[in-house]
């Protein structure tokens, strides 16, 4: 694939512009992809650049087209247009041994012990099977799992199996982590060592992008995100400029109900229970406040909170695909 | 993290990676055991019961040697032969009137045994103190110590010499050893069949068995998806051979221990199989490879059924016009066997999937080789084609989508689904 576009040409991050520009070249960079399945779009020009050693969320309800996007950077699909290099790479499968990819349908052979099966995701990565049950072994013990390094896949729990898969991602030790949906199954705990196997790697320079519907997880991870619905890229950048993209929330909780102080509250107030809730006026509260005290509305509490990366999705993908976020996070937990 | 190691492996060594693990699981499960003893246990049942009736049938049904003397010679080597049989028994012809030769002075017996009438190893004329036999050079090699013997005995009670046996062979004309060869090749293109139609389903259910573990998707981030077929396609093709070799080992065993039973119960008789016009080790080299060639193509064809579908159901849907269609191309091969240099044999040659039977009934009539090497470079291509095209095809059409298109994928849920929703 030729890489023609400008912003390909430097393999620096120059077009992200929601991440300061910095002197860190691109792990993954994607412009105008495009994908249809039967005549339909499943991606539609979708725009991303992923500096080295960042984490990085693709966030976006289940249908959004993440998996495809993901599956077209990692070249195990090609995009019907558009543009991708991974380390600066056109044919991701020519810098394989740099990579290391967890899909969203975990699979591991169910007869192979785990030993045998961190070591083969190891040798499709160019790892020799010998060091890689070396590493295999070593990477089992540090994650509590060396007990079972001799067992059957088939012997193992679903939790324990997802590990040894995560494992055999990272094997190989990849410059490049990609994880579709990681979080999807896992109770809490493991949710939570997750997540801090991800900072480790990032500590360690490598490059994590990993896909979810779970915002949560990406507001605590992610340096970046990439918004996603209906196959499009609202928003792709850092996850503090998505925040800031919406003004502050105020929280105002008053003993008078009514009065005509309410008058003066803001346009997009809305009741939530005892709490007005509203947009920080550009003016700041404390015009405000003076008017509320003029009006007796009796101030119980007042807070001021700065938008959420939940906020921000609803502002940026629209309620439709916040709604259907949520209901996905839902159906996880069930 | 990282470390400066080649960025990737090259498609050889991408192949070897699926090979070596197909391979050696597969070998290894238990699955495998019972797939091979499969066909054994009929013929192991049948051989036993052969081996253990085999002495009784070498006496019951031996081979039968004509008498076209006199008369009275006739009945004295009738005599002599039941006078040496409870002593010597299997060693010994069974010996029959030849009733054509019967008060016909002008019998010829080598006129006879050409014309292939009769149903006897050999034929013996003459007198008994000048014997002489019309048969195949093996065949006279084999009786002409037993037929002196009787011969002796046939004169005296106790000869203290006995006469020789002149011997006559048989010599089959052009289009007789062309006749007789299209056995060879009929015979060769039948294992051949059933050998590629038994184990190239493999494939098939190791690729199902790949998408169930869904483990699929790994392998196709990590190398090329023409590397993972062509690994599946050499591991598959391996196991087959092992499977070959033991089912060989077995038959073999078989033969050494029953051939009499079976020969005379079949009536088949390896060793009289007419020689192939290449020689036995060329034509065998040349079956070896035919077959490595027709299980390449119809297992790349599998793998790309198997690619598309998704469960075991489509699998046999999909399968079915495919086994169809090899059925098909079966036939034409055997059908133009007796029709060499014709346009539906150069067709049978051409076409890829039937190529391989086409030609290695060449091989048995035809000593020509260069032919081969063209044939075989042909079906390498085609085995090349189906390889890229079924990845291709895996690409555009299996890895379509994620999570949320999990129920439609697949052929059928494709073809079932009105209008496919935006792609996970």
């Amino acid at each position: 694939m030729a890489v023609s576009e400008q912003g390909l040409a430097g393999n620096r991050v120059g077009g992200f512009s929601a991440i300061p520009v910095d002197a860190r070249p691109l792990a993954i960079e994607a412009k105008g992809l495009v994908k249809s399945f039967d005549g339909t779009r499943a991606v539609d020009g979708v725009d991303i650049a992923v500096p080295e050693g960042a984490i990085y969320g693709i966030l976006g309800p289940n249908g959004a087209g993440k998996t495809t996007t993901l599956r077209m950077l990692l070249g195990i699909i090609d995009p019907d247009q558009g543009v991708r290099r991974v380390f600066g790479h056109d044919r991701p499968h020519d810098i394989g041994r740099l990579i290391g990819y967890l899909p969203e349908e975990r699979g591991l052979y169910p007869s192979m012990k785990a030993v045998e099966a961190i070591a083969f995701m190891g040798a499709l990565r160019g790892l020799s099977l010998k060091e890689g049950r070396k590493r295999a072994g070593e990477l089992l013990e540090r994650h509590g799992l060396g007990h079972a390094a001799d067992r059957q896949i088939r012997q193992l729990s679903k939790g324990m199996a997802q590990t040894v898969q995560l494992l055999g991602t990272l094997v190989h030790r990849p410059r490049l982590v990609v994880l579709d949906e990681p979080f999807s199954g896992l109770d809490a705990i493991n949710q939570g060592k997750l997540e801090v196997m991800i900072r480790a790697l990032a500590d360690e320079g490598v490059t994590v992008i990993f896909s979810t519907h779970v915002i949560h997880h990406a507001e605590r991870l992610c340096e970046g995100v990439a918004i996603i619905a209906g196959g499009r890229v609202p928003y792709a950048g850092s996850v503090e400029a998505a925040r800031d993209r919406i003004p502050a929330q105020v929280r105002l909780e008053t003993r008078a109900r009514e009065g005509a102080w309410v008058a003066a509250l803001p346009g997009d107030t809305r009741r939530n229970g005892d709490f007005f809730q509203f947009s920080l006026p550009e003016t700041g509260v404390e015009p405000l406040l003076r008017q509320l005290i003029e009006g007796e509305a009796g101030i119980l509490s007042l807070s001021i909170e700065r938008a959420g990366l939940h906020d921000a999705f609803v502002a940026i993908a629209g309620e439709a695909a916040a709604r259907q976020l949520e209901a996905d996070t839902q159906g996880d937990r069930a | 993290m990282s470390e400066t190691l080649r960025p990737r492996l090259n498609a050889l060594e991408a192949a070897w990676v699926i090979a070596r693990r197909d391979f050696v699981a597969v070998l290894f499960s238990r699955a495998f055991l019972f797939f091979l003893l499969g066909p054994l246990f009929p013929v192991i049942v049948g051989g036993l019961a052969g081996a253990i009736g085999g002495e009784v049938q070498r006496e019951a049904v031996s081979v039968e040697i004509g008498l076209a003397m006199s008369e009275a010679d006739n009945a004295a080597m009738l005599a002599a032969g039941a006078r040496l049989a409870p002593q010597l028994g299997g060693a010994l012809p069974s010996l029959r009137t030849v009733p054509e030769a019967a008060g016909d002075p002008a019998f010829d017996a080598r006129a006879f045994m050409e014309a292939r009438r009769g149903n006897y190893a050999a034929i013996v004329t003459g007198t008994l103190a000048e014997p002489g036999m019309v048969g195949t050079a093996g065949q006279l090699r084999r009786w002409k110590g037993p037929v002196a013997l009787i011969a002796g005995h046939a004169q005296e009670a106790a000869p203290t010499a006995f006469p020789e046996v002149t011997g006559a062979v048989v010599t089959t004309s052009a289009a007789a050893e062309r006749s007789s060869r299209i056995q060879t090749a009929q015979i060769a293109q039948m294992l051949l069949f059933l050998l590629t139609m038994l184990l190239a389903g493999m494939v098939l259910s190791n690729l199902v068995e790949e998408k169930a573990n869904k483990i699929i998707e790994i392998l196709a981030a990590a190398i090329p998806m023409d590397a993972v077929f062509t690994g599946k396609l050499f591991a598959m093709l391996a196991v087959s051979f092992v499977g070959i070799g033991v089912w060989g080992l077995a038959a073999w065993g078989l033969w050494t221990i029953g051939s009499e039973a079976i020969i005379a119960s079949t009536g088949f008789d390896i060793a009289r199989l007419p020689a192939p016009a290449v020689g036995w080790p060329l034509f065998i080299a040349l079956g070896v490879i035919y077959f490595a060639m027709a299980y390449l193509l119809l297992g790349a064809l599998f793998l790309t059924i198997g690619a598309m579908a998704n469960t075991v159901r489509e699998v046999q849907t999909l399968s079915m016009p495919v086994t169809m269609m090899q059925l098909m191309v079966f036939f034409l091969a055997a059908y133009t066997i007796k029709q060499p240099g014709s346009g539906l044999e150069l067709a049978a040659i051409a076409f890829p999937l039937s190529s391989p039977f086409a030609m290695l009934a060449r091989a048995a009539m035809d000593p020509n080789l260069w032919l081969h090497a063209v044939a075989l470079a042909w079906q390498g291509l085609a085995v090349l084609a189906l390889v890229k095209g079924g990845s291709l095809l895996f690409r555009k059409r299996v890895m379509k989508s994620g999570n949320a298109g999990r129920v439609r994928r697949g052929w059928f849920a494709r073809s079932a689904a009105p209008a496919a929703e935006p792609a996970e």
